[in-house]
């Protein structure tokens, strides 16, 4: 038996499994993308365009306008593949955390130092 | 023969190569961090190894998830770091050993580890952080390098018992190399973290201190945790400490741990380092 058949929840957690992996396909193919400056440069003139490259979903899109990171992890979003839109925005792992548990970077950042306490 | 002479486990995450390039080695936050190499640089002047064999993950540089290998072995000449995306410094090209690389390939699949063999492989961070740290200034020119990725990804991932595995795999093939060789390996990654969701910022650091003690002479302990174990204990990407089993797979059953520095936070990580020598 597979690990993943477990379908009780990680509290706070998505598991990118192949369920994830087939729903999140196009928009985790833009990010990946980005890896390239020029698409960098593509994306910054026209987003909703970009997206549409790619077949994003409506809710896609709208979570990649909203800077929605826990919308696009619920819409297939890897983590990997969103540090790379989340580049794009000049902003690094610490931000995006304080993004996704809606708490100011101060505070994520203290939250950190806290654990190692 | 090649004899692997230590196992190194070090975190690889892109901050630390952000700290180098702006050399931030000094400052109050790094380091306590950055000095924990002290005795790794030490002894890797001392010992002079030829070749690092280097597990680690990649962080969506190489491998898309159109094709998404369990494990994959480089087998190349020259290794190249590229654009992230999100602004690390790429580093000088890496040499590889492709004899060698052929070498392991051969024994791993007569094994029954079918790996994917890469004749070419873009390296990111989770392979060049750990170079800059053990050779500071890049270097690292006269090491050869034999990268062994492992997937970090997408589930399904590889147990930690399948990892550790695949090390005595490789352990086994590389003293079955006969060329004379001084080999030693990379475990990177780690330790607690996770970087999506409500719960990021989750850090274990009661579970990495355990880990730590546990790998140097017990690692059968730590074999029987699942990906699922490893994800609700130490987060989503706590499961990079599959690369340090790995690491400790290829080492005979006892060795000398010769030092050891713990540092929580590194960016959002609880970040360990360790150096272990194995007894030939």
């Amino acid at each position: 038996m597979s690990y993943l058949d477990n379908k009780t929840p990680i509290p706070g957690t998505i598991m990118f499994d192949g369920h994830m992996a087939r729903v999140g396909y196009g928009l985790n193919k833009m990010c990946y993308s980005l890896n390239a400056q020029s698409a960098r440069d593509e994306f910054a003139r026209d987003e909703m365009a970009y997206c549409d490259k790619f077949c994003l979903t409506k809710g896609q899109k709208k979570a990649i306008e909203d800077r929605d990171i826990n919308g696009l992890l619920e819409q297939g979003g890897n983590i990997y593949f969103l540090a790379k839109f989340a580049g794009c925005l000049g902003l690094n792992m610490q931000d995006i955390g304080a993004l996704q548990t809606g708490v100011t970077l101060e505070e994520f950042k203290e939250k950190l130092v806290t654990a190692g306490q | 023969m090649a004899n692997i002479i230590g196992g190194i486990g070090s975190s690889h995450i892109p901050a630390i190569g952000m700290a180098i390039a702006r050399k931030l080695q000094q400052t109050p936050y790094w380091k306590s961090f950055f000095d924990g190499y002290a005795p790794i640089h030490d002894w890797l002047a001392r010992e002079k190894p030829d070749v690092a064999i280097i597990f680690y993950n990649d962080h969506g540089l190489e491998f898309f998830l159109d094709k998404k290998p369990t494990f994959a072995i480089g087998a190349a000449a020259q290794y190249n770091s590229y654009d992230e995306g999100w602004g690390i410094d790429t580093i000088p090209p890496v040499i590889g050993n492709e004899d060698m690389s052929w070498h392991i390939c051969n024994e791993l699949v007569e094994d029954e580890f079918d790996i994917t063999i890469c004749q070419e492989l873009g390296i990111d961070h989770g392979l060049t952080v750990p170079l800059q740290l053990m050779w500071p200034e890049n270097s690292y020119g006269h090491m050869q390098v034999i990268p062994v990725v492992i997937n970090c990804e997408q589930h399904p991932m590889p147990s930690p018992k399948r990892c550790f595995n695949l090390g005595r795999a490789i352990g086994k093939a590389v003293k079955s190399y006969q060329k004379d060789l001084k080999v030693v390996v990379f475990g990177t990654g780690g330790l607690s973290h996770q970087l999506d969701g409500r719960r990021a910022g989750h850090i274990n650091k009661e579970f990495d201190l355990m880990c730590l003690d546990k790998i140097v002479n017990q690692p059968e302990e730590l074999l029987n945790y699942s990906i699922r174990d490893m994800t609700e204990l130490a987060g989503s990407q706590g499961v990079e400490f599959n690369m340090w089993l790995g690491m400790r797979g290829t080492l005979v059953d006892q060795v000398k741990q010769l030092h050891r520095n713990y540092h929580i936070p590194i960016s959002n990580t609880g970040a360990g380092t360790l150096l272990l020598e194995n007894s030939l």
